[in-house]
């Protein structure tokens, strides 16, 4: 039997993200912590990929950065090959799978989450499990407390299983403005850190839309 | 354990992690220890424990049959880490060419990840042959992997599915293909945690002279069948017609309206109780 444990606990608390019509945003708490000892309290788990894209990986956080440099490399010579020529999302998600399956045998441990703005203007959320399985999803949230906040997305954002009182008809879900949607991250997260020791102090969120980047911070519980 | 992956040269140098491609796959990297697929067992099965940290997605009902018509394919749409719903809404049936599909069950990026290099390897033979490759041989090229890398830890259990040209007529093909290696052609094949529950709909209601329409309305009825009494199965269910002309999509089926919609018009799924 191997003893061999090339995974530690360390790793960012949670991070979510959402698609609307032209914007997406990805979210995610500054806490990091190895177990349930607090190590930072202001440490950006949102990776700055260039091209406007944009990534958390949740799980071992050793794991999720030795990713984000992969891909950087791959971006960089993709720049090289190609006259500098943008990397869009879909190809930045299939770069990510090839990433993750060429460790089929020795999995990264994270759940990564990729955002950008895809060829027809439209906001996009990729996920992807440790092996590599991806898809494209209108929202999706990882790490320690996402069993509290896709559930919380499911009700808010797809309406899952709702009636409407007046007609009786299933809730349609509806195209989410940009201000709505940040305000369900606020608070999802706030209800987060309410229940989940690795979630809190600050909220981080990259907002993307045509006309750029916008970072916002917002406090979480600090305790 | 003596399998492929423990008999490889195990590589440390760290520009190996970058996916080097060869004929389109990664350049695999591997722990650098005597057994590694004991490794990957550990920290990856959680069939075996419950608790490992690594959980890949998995789960599912699939289905596919030939029957006068050509070939009906429908799935569910469900992955499951665990206990935990990871996905609602997968696209379990991978489209691999306009004229051949595959189906997933097992390891979600087992099944991903390979059908879509099956699906190069077999326009790269359209394009040096001059001809579409038949569904044996594409189905041979994804069992020749699944039997080179068996015992490693690969989790997948696919039908491809398809028109073959064979004598200049085009004739329909299902091939079971899994991660032992197991390379089978039949007529009907349900594969999945939800498999047996499929089964039970399909040889009471199958039957090979069934109208295109009859043949998609019992693919739906035994997903759903599965989607009820299968936890690992859900969400919704995707269906697909394959003609000689191509494959054509017949759209997503939400499992929880569906269920209500059965019951009401079939009189069947009595256990549910209304008021």
């Amino acid at each position: 039997m191997s003893r061999f444990n090339p995974y530690g606990d360390s790793s960012g608390g949670s991070s979510l993200a959402i698609a609307g019509a032209d914007f997406a945003i990805l979210a995610g708490d500054t806490r990091h912590s190895t177990g349930f000892s607090i190590d930072s309290r202001d440490q950006s788990q949102i990776a700055d990929l260039g091209d406007g894209l944009f990534l958390t990986s949740n799980g071992f956080s050793a794991d999720a950065k030795q990713l984000v440099d992969d891909l950087r490399t791959q971006i960089k010579w993709y720049h090289h090959n190609n006259n500098d020529h943008k990397l869009s999302i879909s190809a930045a998600a299939r770069t990510t799978m090839m990433l993750l399956y060429g460790k089929r045998f020795f999995p990264y441990y994270v759940n990564p989450i990729m955002i950008g703005m895809a060829d027809d203007g439209t906001g996009a959320v990729y996920s992807f499990d440790p092996l590599g399985s991806y898809d494209r999803e209108p929202s999706r949230a990882a790490g320690h407390a996402s069993e509290l906040l896709m559930p919380f997305l499911d009700n808010q954002v797809t309406f899952a299983n709702q009636l409407d009182p007046q007609t009786g008809e299933p809730r349609k879900r509806l195209d989410l403005d940009l201000q709505t949607a940040v305000d369900l991250v606020k608070d999802a997260f706030t209800g987060a850190a309410e229940r989940q020791v690795q979630v809190g102090d600050t909220l981080e969120i990259v907002i993307l839309t045509k006309d750029g980047v916008d970072r916002q911070y917002y406090d979480l519980r600090r305790d | 354990m003596d399998t492929v992956i423990d008999q490889l040269p195990k590589s440390v140098d760290a520009a190996a992690a970058l996916p080097a491609c060869v004929n389109g796959l990664p350049n695999f990297e591997f722990p650098s220890i005597d057994t590694p697929s004991a490794f990957l067992r550990a920290f990856t099965d959680d069939a075996s424990n419950p608790d490992v940290p690594i959980k890949p997605q998995h789960g599912t009902t699939t289905l596919a049959f030939k029957f006068q018509g050509g070939i009906i394919v429908a799935v569910d749409s469900r992955a499951s880490a665990g206990s935990w719903i990871a996905s609602q809404k997968v696209k379990k049936v991978l489209e691999i060419n306009p004229f051949m599909l595959g189906t997933m069950a097992g390891g979600a990026a087992d099944c991903q990840f390979w059908e879509r290099w099956l699906g190069s390897q077999c326009r790269l033979y359209e394009l040096r042959n001059k001809k579409r490759i038949s569904v044996s041989a594409a189905s041979k090229i994804l069992a020749n992997v699944t039997y080179h890398y068996k015992g490693s830890g690969l989790s997948m259990g696919t039908m491809v599915c398809g028109y073959s040209e064979k004598n200049n007529t085009l004739e329909p093909e299902i091939y079971y293909v899994d991660s032992d290696g197991s390379r089978v052609a039949g007529q009907l094949f349900s594969v999945g945690s939800g498999q047996t529950f499929a089964y039970g709909v399909l040889d009471q209601g199958y039957d090979y002279n069934l109208s295109v329409e009859d043949a998609l309305t019992l693919g739906k009825r035994a997903i759903i069948a599965a989607t009820h009494r299968d936890a690992y199965s859900g969400n919704s269910c995707n269906l697909y017609h394959l003609k000689p002309t191509g494959w054509v999509y017949h759209g997503n089926y939400d499992a929880a309206a569906e269920i209500w919609r059965l019951k009401e018009a079939e009189g069947s799924f009595n256990d549910i109780r209304t008021k």
